[in-house]
């Protein structure tokens, strides 16, 4: 298909999707590399001209950036591995033949609908809670002493948290995944003497296997960007304990009111999500062909 | 699925499976049942599960200290108006790729992908700024925009993974029929595609509907949407869980309804059309 | 009015040319069929003619009129896809009147055409339901609806009959010729299938790889062909081919001998060339001998139905020796 007329129209009806994305992307991406030289700042306007690597190593080598970088690194680890391993399981247990299924797939998706900060504050007011949380209650009728959980445990329940949200999201995309596996294959495999240790392991799972990639990927890239659930529930804190990358940049650049140092934080961030962006871009584009 | 497996076992993947689920939704369950019980039902010990006094009055409440409707009517606004805006743009877009594709489309298409990635906090502080000097700051009108070009890139992939499946004959039909290029997307390409284009705008309602980094950096009063109007529960004001139960449900009611109904679609979109 | 001129079209896909040069010149009112082995060209040709693609040189011209670069909209051809294409969301009427309310027609007279077009094609009863619920000869019929009602200057079918069942093929080839016969308007068909070709044709065309072997009607492709070519792919059962010692005996490089033109005897002696019958295939009305002659390898022969044979039967065959065919060393013949 396609004249020369047809692609010469075809490039002019993709041109606005393209400008408009082209610029989304250059323009800020480009005044954020530039702000992270610069001493900017919007409390003290005396503080200008070029900063160098200033603000890098202002934002790089303060105690503060370590720690939200392992912050980010346990928030995205930790909701990764509750959410793969769990999604599977769940996705497992929904493919089985139970009964009421539509609804029970409704439950199992419905966090995922519940928008970040809701979800923040349903966790942290009525479960996490000290005084009357359900967990609180809980502890104590069995005999416990309940825990304050964000004063004790800051990043552990924001990964709590997230991990709720994104279980639905991995359960479904893995569950989609098991069922385009044909039942040919799976009854093939049963014929052929495959006990379901075996199916699991040498049928199901390599199936999955690529279903599950695109789940990392794709969480990772929503993971690395967690901010509304922090921002209501902890505010980073206490100190930087539940601070990660986004906080970071949120905490330096808008609320310390410093655009350089934030905007240097920002860059990083963009640095640490490419990194990941590559392979999920190896992994769709891949698919692209098929 | 017509796998023979005894009752027993059913029965007890049945349980297993609610068991699970149920565990999964009882925050949900916890927000739904809350926000109708008095606030000192709510922070009662040993905590009741259905309310004893079925009260309405947290809604009002909430209404009439936050102004819910207000938040609603915006985020309706920019959920709404953001994806309506993106498929304008991502029609014709989608409509180039899928059917007239060169070598350089796959590129396009991952490069659009990667857009996406950039994270928020990378360009938070010069649309920051920018915002506050176009006077963009806390109006709808400049949250849509960001909106739509979050969204943008999903919204292509997911109508290009739709279109993909047309089969392109039938465009050729029109074009063969006298039909002009307009009329060849407009009397043809759309009404074929609707059910794609259908889950396209729902996935994307919800999306904006529930995104939460802009809508709480770019807005204060006038222009905050439900997330932010959420936001304001965030710190605690004396006994108030039966109104944030209230206000929560408030929130994402609309939107789990519209999920429950987009959960396939949920995922190709997600997966930019890698796993269907 | 509809005469089609082509003028030294060549298309390449990127690097591979799949139409080197190519001239043609179909008359106004001519049923001209394209043939030719799969991946020959046909489909890429049409579609250039259509519009569809453009070509990479050379030029198309409509009623004298180059229309090189004009749009399919604008060249007023109609086309009937092998898929059908219907507008799945439209009702068989709406399908029908889709190139009218792209003409912007008014309503009176598309209802008028669309009621013509019905009932030429047996579509009363169908007119309100969705493509979905037809048949697939319902399906075409609709095509070929929608291709009447505009009345273009040529029609351009791409395989129209290849996804229906056999004794449909049948009916609908002769709802098409007699179609060609009331209108008297251009056609263009496309089909791999010889038997379609011969028997609708006014003129065939006969395509390999991207060039044009043969163009002439169907009894001077059968009677006459050019080359090895033409004469392997025009009949059926095909020609059978001998070359060697044979063929020399006739001054040409390779021989050829159509399955209908030997005489056959059992009688031993009876014939020039002896051989065992391998397999027999009985049509009823006729019968396919594939024998495997003494020296000259597996020939098929057609003899009527009454007599029957079975394997390894001995039998003698004289190729008629008016009519022969003979081809030099580059494969034309002689
Ligand atoms: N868009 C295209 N890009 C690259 N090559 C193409 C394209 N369309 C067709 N071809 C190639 O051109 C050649 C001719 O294709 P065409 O469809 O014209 O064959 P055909 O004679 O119609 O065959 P068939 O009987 O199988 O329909 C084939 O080798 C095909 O692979
Ligand atoms: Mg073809």
């Amino acid at each position: 298909m396609a004249t020369r007329q047809t692609r010469t129209l075809a490039r002019t009806m993709m041109a606005p999707a393209v400008i408009v994305l082209l610029i989304w992307m250059a323009v800020p991406l480009g005044m954020t590399i530039w702000f992270s030289f610069q001493n900017y700042s919007l409390i003290n306007p005396m503080m200008t001209g070029f900063a160098g690597w200033g603000n890098y190593e202002y934002v790089i080598g303060d105690p503060s950036f370590t720690q939200a970088l392992l912050n980010t690194l346990l928030l995205v680890g930790g909701v990764l591995l509750i959410t793969v391993i769990g999604g599977t399981f769940l996705a497992l247990l929904l493919d089985q033949p139970v009964w009421g299924q539509g609804i029970l797939r409704i439950l199992v998706i419905s966090p995922f609908f519940v928008m970040p900060p809701v979800a923040a504050l349903i966790w942290k007011n009525g479960f996490m809670h000290p005084g009357y949380g359900m967990l609180g209650h809980l502890y104590e009728a069995l005999g416990l002493e309940p825990v304050d959980w964000f004063a004790q445990y800051p990043l552990f329940s924001v990964i709590v948290i997230v991990a709720w949200q994104w279980l639905p999201f991995a359960t479904l995309i893995l569950l989609t995944a098991l069922q385009s596996l044909s039942e040919e294959q799976r009854e093939a495999a049963e014929m052929d003497g495959a006990n379901a240790v075996n199916r699991f392991r040498y049928i199901i799972l390599p199936h999955m296997a690529r279903a599950i990639t695109i789940v990392i990927l794709i969480q990772t890239i929503f993971l690395l960007g967690i901010f509304a659930e922090i921002r209501v529930t902890t505010g980073g804190g206490p100190g930087y304990a539940s601070t990660n990358i986004a906080f970071l940049v949120f905490r330096t650049g808008i609320l310390s009111n410093d655009i350089g140092a934030g905007s240097a934080g920002g860059v990083v961030a963009v640095i640490i999500a490419n990194i990941v962006a590559i392979f999920l871009m190896r992994a769709v584009g891949k698919n692209l062909d098929a | 699925m017509a796998r023979n497996v005894s009752v027993q076992t059913k029965t007890g993947f049945t349980i297993l499976a609610w068991a699970v689920a149920l565990l999964l939704f009882s925050p949900i369950l916890w927000t739904i049942v809350t926000a109708f019980k008095t606030e000192a039902e709510a922070i009662a010990a040993p905590p009741t599960f259905l309310p004893l006094t079925f009260t309405l009055d947290n809604f009002f409440d909430v209404q009439d200290r936050s102004d819910y409707i207000k938040h609603a009517w915006n985020s309706i606004l920019v959920s709404v108006g953001s994806t309506l805006l993106g498929l304008v743009i991502a029609i014709p877009a989608a409509w180039s790729m899928a059917f007239a594709p060169t070598k350089r489309t796959k590129d396009i298409l991952m490069w659009m992908l990667s857009t996406k990635m950039m994270p928020a906090v990378g360009v938070l502080i010069p649309i920051y700024l920018i915002f506050r000097d176009l006077r963009l700051l806390d109006t709808v009108h400049g949250l849509t925009i960001i909106m739509t070009l979050i969204n943008l890139p999903i919204i292509i992939w997911m109508l290009y993974t739709y279109f993909k499946e047309i089969p392109v004959d039938i465009l050729e039909a029109a074009r063969m029929d006298g039909a002009e290029l307009w009329n060849e997307i407009v009397h043809v390409l759309v009404p074929m595609a609707i059910p794609g284009i259908a889950s396209t705008l729902l996935l994307n309602v919800i999306l904006a509907w529930n995104e939460a980094f802009w809508t709480i950096t770019l807005t204060s009063g006038r222009a905050g949407t439900l997330t932010a109007f959420i936001s304001s529960f965030s710190s605690p004001q004396g006994l108030f869980l039966a109104k944030l139960s209230a206000a929560s449900l408030l929130a994402i009611a609309p939107i789990l309804l519209l999920g429950w109904f987009s959960q396939k679609q949920l995922v190709r979109g997600l997966t930019f059309g890698a796993v269907k | 009015m509809g005469s089609i001129t082509l003028e030294h079209v060549n298309k390449s896909f990127g690097e591979v040319e799949i139409i080197p040069d190519i001239s043609l010149e179909i008359k106004d009112g001519e049923f001209v069929v394209f043939v030719g082995p799969s991946g020959c060209g046909k489909s890429t040709l049409l579609r250039l003619i259509a519009g569809l693609e453009d070509t990479s040189s050379g030029h198309i011209k409509l009623d004298g009129e180059d229309v090189t670069g004009a749009p399919p909209a604008r060249r007023g051809l109609a086309m009937v896809f092998q898929s059908y294409a219907l507008y799945p969301h439209m009702s068989v009427r709406d399908n029908i009147a889709f190139p009218l309310k792209m003409a912007k027609t008014p309503q009176a007279i598309i209802d008028q055409k669309v009621d013509y077009a019905a009932r030429t094609l047996n579509l009363g009863s169908y007119l309100d339901r969705r493509p979905r619920a037809l048949s697939g000869g319902q399906r075409q019929r609709v095509a070929i609806g929608r291709a009447i009602v505009r009345e273009p200057k040529a029609f351009l079918f791409d395989e129209p009959l290849s996804n229906l069942d056999a004794a449909l093929r049948v009916n609908m080839r002769l709802e098409i010729t007699e179609l060609h016969q009331q209108l008297k308007t251009t056609m263009i068909y496309v089909t791999h299938d010889q038997v379609e070709a011969m028997t609708m044709a006014d003129r065939i065309v006969v395509l390999n790889a991207g060039n044009v072997e043969q163009f002439g009607s169907p009894l001077e492709l059968y009677k006459k062909p050019a080359n090895r070519f033409v004469a392997g792919f025009i009949g059926s059962p095909k020609m059978n081919f001998v070359d060697g010692p044979e063929a020399e005996k006739h001054k040409a490089h390779a021989i050829g001998v159509r399955p209908e033109h030997f005489t056959l005897s059992t009688t031993a002696g009876a014939g020039q060339w002896a051989g065992t019958v391998n397999v027999a295939e009985q049509l009823g009305s006729d019968t396919f001998l594939h024998v495997e002659v003494e020296g000259l390898g597996l020939m098929t022969v057609r003899t009527d139905g009454d007599q029957t044979f079975s394997h390894g039967d001995k039998v003698y065959l004289t190729p008629d020796a008016n009519r022969i065919y003979r081809f030099d060393a580059a494969g034309l013949a002689l």
